[in-house]
């Protein structure tokens, strides 16, 4: 079903609002440095840990050292007799239960009836050292009633009676859900084939480099400030207020510049609640820093997913009906997962053409560290399955796997069986850029044993169509303050991470205004003094904030063009911006600089400033749950990954990727290739290397929660990247741009697994994909065995009946007919 | 790749209190650090990672593990990247030590290898910067003009999880040749893709 494309703001099309062509832009589009980054290279840049205040304490947490246990006491006495120490906390004192989600309110500050993983925090002591704080929380004793633990995802399943969280579902299934959209099983009877895999994909952890670190700050006017090592300063805030039970209008939270966040600095962390009680209960700055080990605990990573895929389809290859069941391990606690369980299944619709489809999710308790949202949140795992099944459909079929899968692509300005709506979509020529840039077609099939080529795409949301509380304010607010002295303040409660968020409102500014972005001073992340932005997830920011920029840049520019024109004796469509000048198009002569002519608008309205805000339009799915998936747009990557498998060792090297992005406009494409490169590492690294894993089933002890033992690739394993960008605008973005920071990890895993397939001849249906599972792949095909290595079986998943959701085609063909069709209902 | 400093006999300087009668009494010794000589007081167990970041307020010095492990706390040690999380203070006296606060010139200019992370967006979110530009200083001032293999081996022990490595190795190839007195530009693929 086709709808209109996005209505979109700003200097996308070719021609200005007058109908003239659009100038060169000087600064969009154009290699250039961060804003801040030179303070970050001279290692100027004050992260949280690096703040210190005047009689500032240090806290430490007591962390459980059992999976699931009653907690029969806890004394602290001893602790808090410890010189140096000033409190001593435990959660009696924060009953309130918090969680991002609303419909996941499961965790507390301090466990005290029940610890659920090993690492789960009890008590927190604040001391005038670090080294006091940790001596004393030593000495802090908890008595425990050991409860079975449950270690897998099957043990979840087979032991509803253990539960870990009462709330639950039913048993440990903390959520689940099931939609029918068009009659799958009159699909499958279309097909001329139907085949059924299974796919598990390990859970992994962002391992940023700085280790989380809070500051809280109560003050005499009973005011709260955190400064903390967060990506999402606006959901902490609420959160802060709800748990500190205190007014939302007396906190304050100011994010620091972040160490690297990769969806691991989302949630709101039990640390940063705790810092916060502990300076009510002292009256002082209290910090806490945590160590490698205790954020291996705080985890909110990868879920590990396990998967089934059925498909049917024709003898061309076309897509009759896809079924695709889930179950992820979540973990201890909720936090982001009933949308990560959701995302495992909501956007297998947006690449090809999928007419009927039915999903089935589950996420399952275990006492293991909570998983949540890593770069690609909940989508890698389900499309790693679904494009290894299609490279499987594709030999199957005989056919070539780059051809096959651009055969496939769904149509621009359409919408799923799911009703997401598809906006531009460039994959096609993401998959011509690097089957042409790795020789695909001379190359693959005549390689020798042991070398391979695989293709894989993807797409990915530019930002979550919806708040992760309801609400109908704008999702981003941008305020731009201007003075005489020409320069130009903007405030934006966006979060920098290190993706150059900052940097991208001062480009937007710097283009509408003529000005250079060195001339912009960016306010960000304080939640008391810059407007609401809902944070660095979902790759939302550069759309959202952006569109936010461009509306309030251009009502300011507005107003100094009301100025300008009258005292130039120009005609207002003539005026532009450009050169730090404000200029008659047809006599540039005539004009000022961008300082006088603010001067002039400042003496003629007054103080100078505008707002500017976004929020996306409403969605075409009605159906419970349909907010999640929707996005303004979607990026789209095609990759080409060359691998070297050495047949007697099952060692994988991949010397070379060739990776396209579809993320329309860069706004810097030196931020954008880094974007790609750094989602292309992080992909390989956990396609090879990378596993939260955890020792025995009934004593649930993470394996290796170090740097040194939790493997990634490190600069002597990184291959070369070839990256394309395909530069076509987005209507709906600002200067039409798409997302970057998450899209292109996604073809990676399973590029990698079809390359190595083309290059043994073996499938390793399961990530990461190690050496052993290779050469366990490799001899069993020896032996005349299947050549695979992966799950097989699916287990048996309570799932609810389905929520059945006619189609857009349904639709159509109900208006075309006026009947109903087979399985639809509201 | 930075390692883990062997110790070597330092030269005592007068005033110095080298054994402490209780554990929790300061030793007051002296070192240099970024060229200006330092006197400090600190407790004898504290690395030398601690003694930069919280006693001299030079906190340019990042760590992710100070367990040897991340190379986030490299600095210089006499002329040899060390992992500061793991060398006890005490070791640094009468060395020569340079931190990431030291790196540009007295003017403030910055170092090829600094203007060059910033350019190529190497540094994203810039937390392993300052370990990394150090590993890759102490590769330039030994091998003006290295490899891609040897650049990947000198920052093998710097973890990066922002890009990939990518834009660090290309970024110390450009000040490389602008070391050497050459007009380098980026190339213009690896700013604007192929």
């Amino acid at each position: 079903m086709a709808i209109n494309p996005g209505t979109g703001s700003n200097g996308v099309s070719g021609t200005t609002s007058n109908g003239k062509p659009a100038r060169k832009r000087s600064v969009i589009g154009k290699a250039q440095t961060k804003i801040d980054t030179r303070d970050k290279v001279r290692g100027i840049t004050k992260y949280t840990d690096d703040m210190v205040f005047p009689r500032m304490l240090y806290a430490k947490l007591f962390r459980s050292t059992v999976p699931h246990a009653r907690i029969k006491s806890i004394d602290i006495s001893a602790a808090e007799k410890y010189p140096g120490v000033k409190a001593v906390l435990t959660g009696h004192a924060l009953p309130v239960a918090f969680g991002i989600m609303p419909v996941a309110q499961d965790e507390h500050v301090l466990a005290y009836e029940k610890v659920r993983m090993v690492g789960d925090a009890i008590a927190a002591v604040a001391a005038t050292s670090e080294e006091a704080a940790d001596e004393a929380v030593q000495l802090i004793k908890v008595e425990y009633e050991l409860l079975p633990s449950i270690g897998s995802i099957q043990e979840a399943l087979d032991n509803p009676d253990t539960q870990i969280h009462s709330t639950s579902e039913n048993g440990n299934i903390h959520r689940s859900i099931a939609y029918e959209f068009g009659d799958v099983e009159a699909g499958f009877a279309e097909a001329d084939h139907v085949r059924e895999d299974f796919f598990f994909y390990e859970g992994n952890t962002h391992l940023a480099l700085e280790e989380h670190s809070s500051i809280g700050i109560w003050s005499a006017d009973q005011k709260l400030t955190l400064h903390s090592s967060t990506q999402n300063p606006h959901y902490l805030h609420r959160t802060l207020a709800k748990v500190l039970e205190i007014d939302q209008a007396r906190v304050r939270v100011i994010a620091a510049p972040c160490g690297g966040g990769f969806g691991g600095k989302c949630d709101p962390f039990n640390h940063e609640i705790a810092v916060c009680k502990l300076s009510m209960m002292t009256g002082r700055p209290v910090k806490i820093t945590l160590t490698r080990e205790e954020v291996f605990y705080c985890h909110r990573g990868r879920h590990p997913v396990l998967m089934s895929m059925k498909i049917g389809y024709k003898n061309d290859g076309s897509i009759t009906a896809f079924h695709n069941r889930t179950v992820a391990d979540g973990g201890a606690y909720g936090g982001h997962g009933p949308a990560s369980m959701l995302y495992t299944g909501v956007l297998q619709t947006t690449t090809y053409k999928m007419p009927r489809y039915k999903f089935q999710g589950a996420r399952v308790n275990t006492n293991k560290a909570p998983c949540g949202p890593k770069r690609g949140h909940g989508t890698p795992q389900p499309r790693f399955g679904q494009e290894v099944q299609l490279d499987k459909i594709a030999t199957h079929l005989g056919l070539d796997p780059a051809e096959y899968r651009k055969s496939l692509l769904v149509e621009p300005h359409s919408l799923t069986a799911n009703w997401l709506p598809i906006a531009t979509i460039g994959l096609k020529k993401c998959i011509d850029k690097v089957v042409e840039g790795s020789g695909w077609k001379q190359r693959r099939g005549n390689l020798p044993h042991g070398k391979g080529l695989g293709i894989a795409c993807s797409a990915y949301m530019t930002g979550a169509g919806t708040a992760i509380y309801w609400n109908a304010m704008p999702h981003s607010g941008v305020q731009i303050k201007l003075d005489r002295s020409g320069c130009v303040a903007v405030f934006c409660g966006v979060t920098d991470i290190g993706q150059g968020s900052n940097s991208m409102l001062a480009y937007i500014a710097a283009e509408i205004f003529g000005i250079d972005p060195f001339d912009i001073r960016v306010v960000s992340s304080d939640t008391d003094i810059t407007p609401v932005d809902l944070g660095s997830y979902s790759s939302r920011v550069t759309l959202m904030a952006g569109n936010a920029c461009v509306q309030a840049a251009e009502r300011a520019k507005a107003i100094i063009v009301e100025a300008v024109a009258p005292k130039l004796e120009v005609p207002a469509e003539r005026i532009v911006f450009e050169g730090r000048r404000v200029f008659d198009e047809e006599d540039p002569n005539k004009g000022m600089t961008f300082a006088e002519a603010v001067i002039l608008a400042e003496t003629q309205f007054g103080t100078l400033g505008t707002t500017g805000s976004y929020k996306p339009p409403k969605w075409p799915g009605k159906y419970r749950g349909a907010g999640v998936g929707p996005a303004p747009t979607y990026s789209y990557c095609a990759s080409v990954v060359e691998t070297d498998v050495n047949p007697h060792t099952g060692i994988v090297s991949v010397p070379r990727i060739w990776i396209a992005h579809d993320g329309g406009t860069s706004i810097n494409p030196t931020l954008v290739m880094g974007q790609v490169e750094g989602s292309v590492y992080m992909g390989l690294s956990e396609t090879l290397f990378e596993e939260m894993t955890y020792r025995g089933n009934r004593n649930v002890v993470h394996k290796f929660p170090s740097f040194l033992e939790y493997k990634s690739h490190t600069s002597n394993d990184m291959p070369d990247i070839i990256t394309y960008l395909l530069e076509d605008p987005e209507p709906n973005g600002p200067f039409g741009a798409k997302e970057a920071g998450q899209g292109p990890l996604l073809p990676i895993p399973p590029a990698v697994a079809n390359s190595i397939f083309n290059a043994v001849g073996v499938r390793v249906d399961e990530i990461p994909i190690t050496p052993d599972k290779v050469l366990r792949a490799i001899r069993a095909k020896a032996k005349g065995q299947e050549g695979r290595v992966g799950p097989m079986r699916f287990p048996e998943v309570p799932y609810p009946d389905p929520i059945v959701v006619a189609t857009p085609d349904d639709r159509d063909h109900v208006v075309a007919t006026g009947k109903e069709p087979v399985g639809a209902t509201k | 790749m930075p390692r883990a400093v062997t110790p070597k006999a330092a030269k005592p300087k007068k005033n110095t209190k080298r054994s402490p009668k209780r554990p929790n009494e300061k030793v007051h010794l002296q070192f240099t650090v970024n060229g200006e000589l330092a006197e400090v007081a600190f407790l004898p167990h504290h690395t030398l990672l601690e003694v930069l970041r919280e006693d001299m307020g030079l906190t340019g010095t990042k760590h992710g593990c100070e367990l040897g492990e991340c190379g986030a706390c490299t600095v210089i040690v006499d002329g040899k990247p060390v992992l500061s999380c793991l060398m006890l203070a005490l070791h640094a006296e009468g060395r020569e030590i340079e931190t990431i606060e030291g790196m540009a010139d007295a003017n403030g200019v910055l170092h090829p290898l600094q203007e060059a992370f910033a350019e190529l967006g190497a540094a994203q979110c810039g937390y392993c910067t300052p370990g990394v530009l150090l590993s890759a200083k102490k590769l330039l001032d030994h091998t003006p003009r290295p490899s891609l293999i040897q650049i990947k081996e000198a920052l093998a022990g710097n973890i990066c999880r922002c890009t990939g490595y990518i834009k660090i190795y290309e970024a110390v190839e450009l000040a490389a040749a602008r070391a050497a007195g050459e007009k380098a530009e980026p190339r213009k693929e690896s700013v604007y893709g192929y």
